[in-house]
């Protein structure tokens, strides 16, 4: 083992992790007034991640990918498209961030060095081939997801947030670990590989067990049903830029870890855990479509959409084809966009004053008053809804394209069909905007940053998106090809 | 390329999607002036396409293919069929631009956006040869038509447009799964190669009802008919306009182009229920037409009426039934749009569209009620209307299958006589007693040259309709000759008249003669 490529391999996880360390130390010496610059370091830090990640994707050389320290970590092109895609969002939520936090307090320079420490824990996630290193880098990810759900401590909300993430998080990854320890035990290595090949056959009820609370603990971490409880009320209470933030980068990270975790170490037992997400991939639509009709804040139904789209996600994972798992990347790319794109649009909510506002009812009529706003929010919302042209009927059309091709005729169906009462709320969003009498209780002009955001977003999910087909399905494709 | 050696399909969707984002930016009377000046220009770019269409040429004219999107193409193509139904929507589309000339005053440039984004569509629909860009462009119809009747519809809008949204979408998504499916299987989203792909007949039954869910919603069937009425009445004039003239055609269009070819064998296995639906809608409806109070309510019904002779049409197999599908929807396109037109006009006065409310209109208003008149009877079917030739071809298309059904729709035009006589009645003539009926205007100008042009090409469809046959003939040619393995056998088991015995004898002859 070269240890100088294991270097190489883990780059994009040390630039973020000496950067993240160095930054701590400028904001410990440098205080408040520093936060501005240390959110520029970090966007560049991420911006240079994101050169090797992009490199190790697209660079033949890098074609089989390769093991680094002892099979503990690898780097492969799905591991380097999920990165991407995860600092991707971890820079979009640093850009939004510090308008926001003025508005509502100040802006605290540990926001982005803990976005970068979540960063690279998320890198760590998608990257582990091994039970102790996904454990670590789900751990670190949390851990920095915690303090950030409560980053404004004098908000009550904020820190119930952070406080209910925490409790709920420790007990999903007391069974992921309990889980963990279980199929150690029976597998007699946390190795991925060696755990696929030791758990062969008939399972016993022991690693059955085992293998049961490991997908728990995941579902937790993916707000997949029934292990949403938390998504929710952490969504709501947490400030916006960290919502956008938890709705994005660790969705990607924890999904990609799911899947790895289930085509790397549970691969040769399709059966077992077949049936357990197919359950939950129809139980995340069903009730993300249902809970979301009554729900009146803004944060909250967002919430319910993510719990949705992952169940449409998990769709393209219960095929368990590399054609499924290279849907989910490309759905994933467009969840991004739609996700991000809402929640900035949120974030554009607010009073004259600054204040935000979170409730539906304070969107009405928004088209008269902005027009463009409005415009990008109905496209998120039908997007989200999966309704062509909109790309969002992309993600859908590619996931359910792989379950078909899988023979999984009864689950495109019920899953299909699901989809169009979750339909029901993402139009009701759309009414309050267009149908109703303006509110008039939203400011009439925006911030450019977020505008251009918004604006840029939009066009990712308008029909033009489709022209990215060509450029996009190709490298999802390889993505997914290196898992088997 | 094509004859014109121009892509003029992708001309024709990409003009109005220009037109529609430039629409969003200006003020209310540049909106409309771009929009009518575009959809007109549309329609020109339309007579083109007709004169210069080769009839007796190659099956697919005009085709484009432009492998955009990696899993399937920006491929559009025609045959006669797609260019008389988008004939149909570029003739009304500068009609409905007209129509809301004046009641559309709020929020002015989104409408105009909606209405020639909802024309990229139609036109696109109908256009489409991959069958997953017909999905796309089916399915987004639902957001132009779901804002322009939340927005600018009457006072129920919201639940009409919530009921129209979700209960097409419904429809609609399985049949992705099955063309999702059937691309699966044939190996190509083209569908000029999928209509003459033989899918193994059990697997036929599963895509044929995936694909009837969403046509039966949209053209709609009963029982499925009822966001219709809602969705006509609480849309503004145009709206409906566009509704009942070219979005319904989307359902007869689809069982024509995707159910009958390319699932011949359940095509037939399913016919029983295609005539029983039918049949039901042909006299329910008709009598649920009869007493309603509400003028677009009684037409929307009446709609689901027609739409029954379509299908009855298309699922008798054979070419009169078929050709007379197609001319009756063209027909029922334009009736159907003057009649909703007609209202409006009267609406505009008096913004009610209670029947009682009227009456006696054929005294102060006598174009009005000459116009009306001829739409009315168009849409019953008399001679020399576009509606006669239609339902004249499906039913004698339909008696060569089955005599009892012919039989049950044939009341249907009795009972539609009966709903549209009794409507102009109560509207046009009787005395006039109310004071603000008395003060109504005859037609503007604006309002005759909405009117006139469809009068025109009504009764040009119902005098000469060999224009309008001549380039289907031989699509409907190649349709009857693709289906005509499963075709069902008739039910009247006619028998060959014995020739009597060769008379050789002059006497004989004689009285051979005599019996005539």
């Amino acid at each position: 083992m070269d240890y100088r490529l294991s270097l190489i391999f883990t780059l994009p996880e040390i630039i973020l992790s000496v950067s993240g360390m160095l930054l701590l130390l400028v904001a410990a010496w440098g205080g408040l007034k520093s936060a501005r610059l240390i959110s520029i370091l970090a966007v560049v830090a991420l911006f240079g991640s994101s050169a090797y990640a992009l490199e190790f994707l697209t660079n033949p050389s890098f074609e089989f990918g390769g093991d680094a320290f002892y099979g503990l970590y690898r780097m492969d092109g799905f591991g380097s498209f999920a990165k991407l895609l995860i600092y991707f969002a971890a820079i979009v939520s640093l850009i939004i961030a510090p308008r926001f936090f003025k508005d509502v307090g100040s802006y605290r320079p540990e926001y982005p060095v803990l976005i970068l420490f979540a960063t690279v824990g998320m890198g760590m996630m998608v990257s582990a081939v091994d039970m102790m290193t996904l454990y670590i880098g789900l751990e670190l990810n949390s851990l920095s997801a915690y303090v950030l759900a409560s980053i404004i401590r004098n908000d009550v909300r904020s820190s119930e947030a952070g406080l209910k993430y925490f409790v709920l998080g420790s007990l999903a990854s007391g069974m992921l670990l309990f889980g963990i320890s279980l199929v150690y035990g029976f597998a007699g290595s946390t190795n991925f590989s060696v755990i696929a090949d030791t758990l062969t056959g008939q399972l016993a009820t022991g690693p059955l067990i085992g293998v049961v609370l490991v997908l728990a603990g995941l579902a937790f971490k993916i707000s997949a049903v029934p292990f949403h409880m938390w998504t929710p009320d952490v969504y709501e209470g947490a400030p916006t830029p960290v919502t956008a933030f938890f709705a994005s980068a660790p969705k990607v990270a924890a999904i990609a870890l799911t899947v790895r975790v289930i085509i790397d170490a549970f691969g040769g037992q399709t059966s077992t855990w077949q049936q357990i997400i197919v359950f939950v991939a129809l139980a995340s639509i069903v009730l993300g479509a249902v809970a979301a009709i009554g729900q009146q804040n803004i944060k909250r139904l967002l919430a319910y959409s993510s719990i949705n789209n992952v169940g449409f996600l998990l769709i393209g994972l219960a095929a368990g084809t590399a054609q499924g798992i290279s849907a989910m990347l490309f759905y994933l790319v467009i969840y991004l966009a739609m996700t991000l794109g809402s929640f900035i649009c949120v974030m554009e909510m607010r009073d004259s004053e600054g204040k935000p506002l979170e409730s539906l009812s304070s969107l009405a009529g928004l088209s008269q008053t902005r027009p463009g706003l409005a415009a990008a929010f109905a496209i998120f919302m039908f997007s989200l809804a999966g309704i062509p042209p909109l790309f969002g009927f992309w993600g859908k059309f590619l996931v359910f394209d792989a379950a078909v091709a899988a023979g999984m005729l009864p689950l495109a169906v019920i899953g299909i069909a699901a989809s169009v009462i979750g339909a029901f709320y993402y139009i009701k969003v759309v009414k309050i905007i267009y149908f109703d009498d303006p509110a008039g209780q939203i400011a009439k002009t925006g911030h450019k940053t977020e505008n251009g955001l918004i604006g840029l977003m939009a066009l990712a999910v308008s029909p033009l998106g489709y022209l990215t087909i060509p450029l996009l399905a190709p490298v999802t494709a390889t993505a997914a090809q290196a898992l088997f | 390329m094509n004859q014109l050696d121009f892509p003029i399909l992708s001309l024709m969707m990409g003009l109005p999607m220009l037109a529609a984002i430039i629409c969003l930016f200006v003020g209310a009377h540049a909106a409309r002036l771009l929009a009518l000046g575009t959809t007109l220009v549309l329609f020109a770019l339309g007579v083109v396409l007709w004169a210069n269409y080769e009839i007796g040429g190659p099956q697919w004219q005009y085709v484009e293919r432009v492998e955009l999107f990696g899993n399937f193409a920006w491929a559009l193509g025609i045959d006669g069929i797609s260019m008389m139904l988008i004939m149909l929507t570029v003739f009304l589309m500068p009609i409905c631009i007209g129509a809301s000339w004046e009641s559309i005053q709020k929020r002015v440039g989104e409408y105009m956006a909606a209405f020639l984004f909802m024309e990229v569509l139609m036109i696109g629909v109908f256009a489409a040869q991959d069958i997953f860009l017909f999905y796309i462009l089916f399915e987004a119809g639902l957001i132009p038509m779901y804002l322009i009747i939340g927005i600018w519809g009457g006072a129920n809008r919201i639940y009409a447009s919530y009921k129209f949204f979700l209960y097409t979408l419904l429809g609609s998504v399985v049949m992705l799964i099955a063309m999702l499916w059937m691309v699966q299987d044939a190996g190509t989203s083209d569908i000029p190669t999928l209509l003459n792909y033989d899918f193994a007949p059990e697997a036929q039954t599963w895509l044929w009802l995936a694909f009837f869910a969403s046509f039966a919603v949209k053209m709609p069937m009963w029982p499925v008919h009822t966001w219709l009425p809602d969705a006509h009445v609480q849309a503004p004039t145009a709206g409906s306009v566009i509704l009942a003239g070219v979005l319904l055609k989307m359902g007869g269009y689809g069982f024509l182009r995707f159910s009958l070819p390319m699932f011949p064998e359940a095509s037939e296995q399913f016919i029983w229920l295609i005539f029983g639906l039918s049949m039901v809608a042909v006299v329910y409806t008709s009598l649920v037409a009869l007493v309603q109070q509400d003028m677009k309510k009684l037409i929307a019904y009446s709609s689901v009426a027609h739409m029954a002779i379509v299908t009855l049409g298309l699922f008798a197999f054979n070419r009169q039934g078929i050709e007379g599908a197609i001319i009756v929807m063209l027909s029922h396109g334009l009736v159907s749009g003057a009649l909703f037109l007609c209202v409006g006009v009267i609406y505009d006065r008096l913004h009610t569209r209670e029947i009682d409310r009227y009456g006696g209109l054929s005294i102060n208003m006598p174009k009005y009620a000459l116009l009306f008149m001829l739409f009315t009877m168009a849409s019953i079917g008399l001679p020399g209307t576009s509606g006669f030739v239609g339902e004249f071809l499906s039913l004698v298309g339909l008696y060569k299958v089955n005599s009892w059904v012919t039989l049950v729709a044939t009341t249907g035009i009795i009972l539609g006589a009966g709903y549209m006589l009794y409507l102009y009645r109560r509207v046009a003539f009787g005395e006039l007693v109310h004071e603000d009926v008395k003060a109504m205007p005859d037609l503007s100008a604006r309002e005759m040259a909405l009117l006139a042009p469809i009068a025109a090409a009504v009764m040009w469809m119902g005098v000469y309709p060999e224009s309008f046959m001549a380039p289907i003939r031989d699509d409907v040619g190649t349709l009857v000759a693709r289906i005509d393995r499963a075709a069902p056998e008739g039910d009247a088991h006619l028998k060959m008249g014995q020739a009597k015995a060769v008379p050789t004898t002059l006497e004989t002859e004689a009285g051979h003669g005599e019996s005539h």
